[in-house]
């Protein structure tokens, strides 16, 4: 008996030491375990990030993809260091939280991927992408289709739309920009996480769409460029406001965020008016409280947190933007959410000087 | 000493379950007031309306029960015809027989298959060749759901009727056969009559595994929030609007689905009874 308790003893300090191990750190403060929740469409970009920041100061950041609206509701219980949002919060939503503070992290659009024999390039405009998805354009020969792409041959078959079925920031992003460039859509179906579209079949996250428009012939999805990209589905190229026919890129994407962004960088970027934007582009932003001291949050974690927003600002990390299929930030956003990090406080003092 | 330290141990042990079932009705229940509250509840039943514009949500479960009755009826039916000859093959024909174990294996086997690994098959294979076939542009829908639902639920209603037809006395058919019966009149005129609420009971079971499947169903029907208006149209049942949605659900949308939840809880819950109080039944005979 004396002999198992000496053994588990022993154990116990082994363990206790190989952690303590693990938590030695290079930098000047202890490390920390961060814990954030929310969107799905950054998570590969976080994996790579998160992986990095953790060779800096050991810091260890746990992120869960439960979606835009679980990470904002799990800010609001105050159970994570900082949520993922797809979708900025509205001004009613802050009204009802403390303030917070909005950082985009990098960018990413949505695009329209199709499933169409013998088709290698299809051109679309906003107000085409609206018809076909409120099943106004029912057919792929529809002659408003076949003026926009007249060195294709469209086939005589039905238009098979595929959309979400689970509430997504993806989805925002794309009705958000259809409200934007059609009015039908606009008073019919409107922005937002889930939409009641009228005609074709829905399926579970990106890859579920990828998956059925991979599968399905003659139908058309929208699907986070991301998930796109990596998967080198065939997609299109969409008539921007300026007229221009623009492929989504990251070049194309982050052009879209070249214009004016208000100061806390909840903004809109669909339907943007720059030069060479693909149209359907957005932020993904980590939101974070503006006072840090919440729910016994120690100051080191509190700043570890900036620690981490500041090394996913850095040029380092917006450089693996392009690696694993996002575009990053531009120069402007970048200025603004420094700025903004600056006004986070600890027992209202400000963390960064 | 000893007795009353196992006794305290299985008295709690005993204790738990009542605890977590009624602890798991409590919180349906409670999470699903809102819902039944703001819209009532007959008319949550009845509504088909599902939508999500905010000031103006309006959400009704009547396309969700349609779609998991849609789905479970037709399985129910596609099933049949495989089920209940392998019940008679393992029961009765080839009873005790190598062949029969093996079969019986086989289709036990099926019941262990996870429901992905179904949805995956019925995404990859089922569904090109319904779209093949044209019976719909899309593939996906309540039929092809059913279809795989079926091929799911063979296995609980097989093996439980077979044993229930193994069950039927020897001597009741032996004097059936001394009367000069046929194999095929002993079956339809005394096998069926004794073992047939044990048959019936078992199809209940499978009709409340087909009930609650999620995964399978959410792959294959389609998920749209409308209500089905043929076999082949897409639809969504109560199992995958929920496993769909909950993600960036809350306050009345969450209630909502919580309130699906609470409503196929109570209809799997009811069938399961039935199918219970059939079985003792079918003891008795």
């Amino acid at each position: 008996m004396k002999k198992i308790f000496k053994s588990t003893m022993t154990l116990v300090a082994a363990i206790a030491m190989v952690s303590c191990g693990g938590n030695a750190t290079n930098g000047s403060r202890e490390a920390q375990e961060l814990s954030g929740a929310g969107a799905t469409f950054p998570l590969p970009f976080y994996n790579v990030v998160f992986e990095n920041f953790s060779q800096v100061n050991s810091d260890v950041v746990a992120y869960g993809g439960i979606g835009s609206g679980g990470g904002v509701r799990n800010l609001r219980d105050k159970i994570v260091d900082f949520a993922g949002s797809d979708s900025f919060l509205s001004d009613k939503e802050m009204a009802d939280m403390d303030p917070v503070v909005h950082i985009p992290t990098c960018m990413g659009a949505v695009v329209l991927a199709y499933n169409l024999d013998d088709v290698k390039e299809l051109k679309l405009s906003g107000e085409i992408i609206a018809d076909i998805f409120a099943g106004d354009i029912k057919m792929w020969n529809d002659e408003r289709l076949v003026a926009l792409n007249p060195d294709i041959t469209l086939p005589a078959e039905a238009i098979i739309p595929v959309f979400r079925s689970d509430g997504s920031g993806t989805t925002f992003v794309f009705t958000d920009y259809l409200t934007k460039v059609s009015p039908m859509w606009k008073e019919k179906f409107g922005a937002g996480k889930s939409v009641n579209f009228p005609s074709g079949q829905a399926a579970k996250g990106n890859p579920g769409v990828a998956g059925v428009v991979k599968q399905t012939k003659n139908s058309i999805g929208y699907v986070g460029s991301e998930y796109a990209f990596a998967q080198k589905i065939a997609y299109a190229k969409i008539q921007n406001q300026r007229g221009e026919i623009v492929e989504p890129t990251a070049a194309s994407i982050s052009a879209a965020a070249s214009g004016e962004i208000p100061a806390d960088t909840r903004c809109s970027i669909t339907n943007s008016d720059a030069a060479g934007a693909y149209p359907i582009s957005t932020f993904t932003w980590m939101i974070i409280y503006k006072e840090q001291n919440y729910s016994d949050r120690s100051k080191e974690q509190a700043v570890a947190t900036l620690d981490l927003l500041k090394y996913i600002l850095s040029d380092e990390a917006q450089k693996i933007t392009s690696e694993v299929h996002y575009a990053p930030l531009p120069a402007k956003a970048k200025e603004l959410s420094l700025k903004n990090l600056k006004t986070v406080t600890f027992d209202g003092t400000a963390i960064l000087q | 000493m000893n007795d009353k330290i196992y006794r305290v141990i299985l008295f709690i042990a005993a204790l738990i379950m009542p605890i977590v079932c009624g602890g798991v009705i409590y919180a349906l229940v409670t999470d699903a007031y809102d819902a039944f509250e703001h819209f009532g509840f007959l008319n949550f039943l009845t509504s088909s309306e599902w939508s999500y514009t905010e000031g103006a949500e309006r959400y009704g479960a009547l396309p969700f029960i349609t779609g998991t009755l849609m789905t479970t009826l037709l399985a129910l039916i596609f099933c049949i015809p495989f089920s209940l000859p392998v019940a008679l093959f393992v029961g009765e024909y080839f009873k005790g027989t190598k062949i029969a174990s093996v079969l019986s294996t086989v289709t036990d086997l099926l019941a262990g298959i996870p429901s992905i690994i179904y949805g995956l098959w019925g995404f990859y294979t089922l569904r090109p060749i319904i779209m093949a076939l044209n019976i719909s542009p899309q593939g996906s829908g309540i039929l092809t759901a059913s279809l795989v639902l079926a091929i799911m639920i063979i296995p609980y209603a097989a093996s439980l009727s077979a044993e229930f037809i193994k069950m039927v006395p020897n001597d009741l058919k032996e004097g059936a056969y001394s009367l000069g019966a046929t194999r095929a009149e002993v079956i339809s005129k005394v096998v069926f009559p004794v073992a047939g609420s044990g048959i019936f009971s078992s199809y209940i079971l499978a009709i409340g595994r087909a009930l609650g499947e999620t995964m399978t169903v959410t792959m294959l029907i389609g998920n749209t929030n409308n209500i089905p208006n043929s076999i082949t149209s897409t639809g969504n049942s109560m199992a995958s609007i929920i496993a769909n949605q909950f993600g960036e659900a809350d306050d009345l949308r969450l209630s909502s689905l919580i309130a699906i939840g609470l409503i196929l809880f109570l209809i799997t819950a009811a069938i399961n009874m039935v199918g219970k109080i059939m079985i003792k039944r079918a003891r008795i005979v």
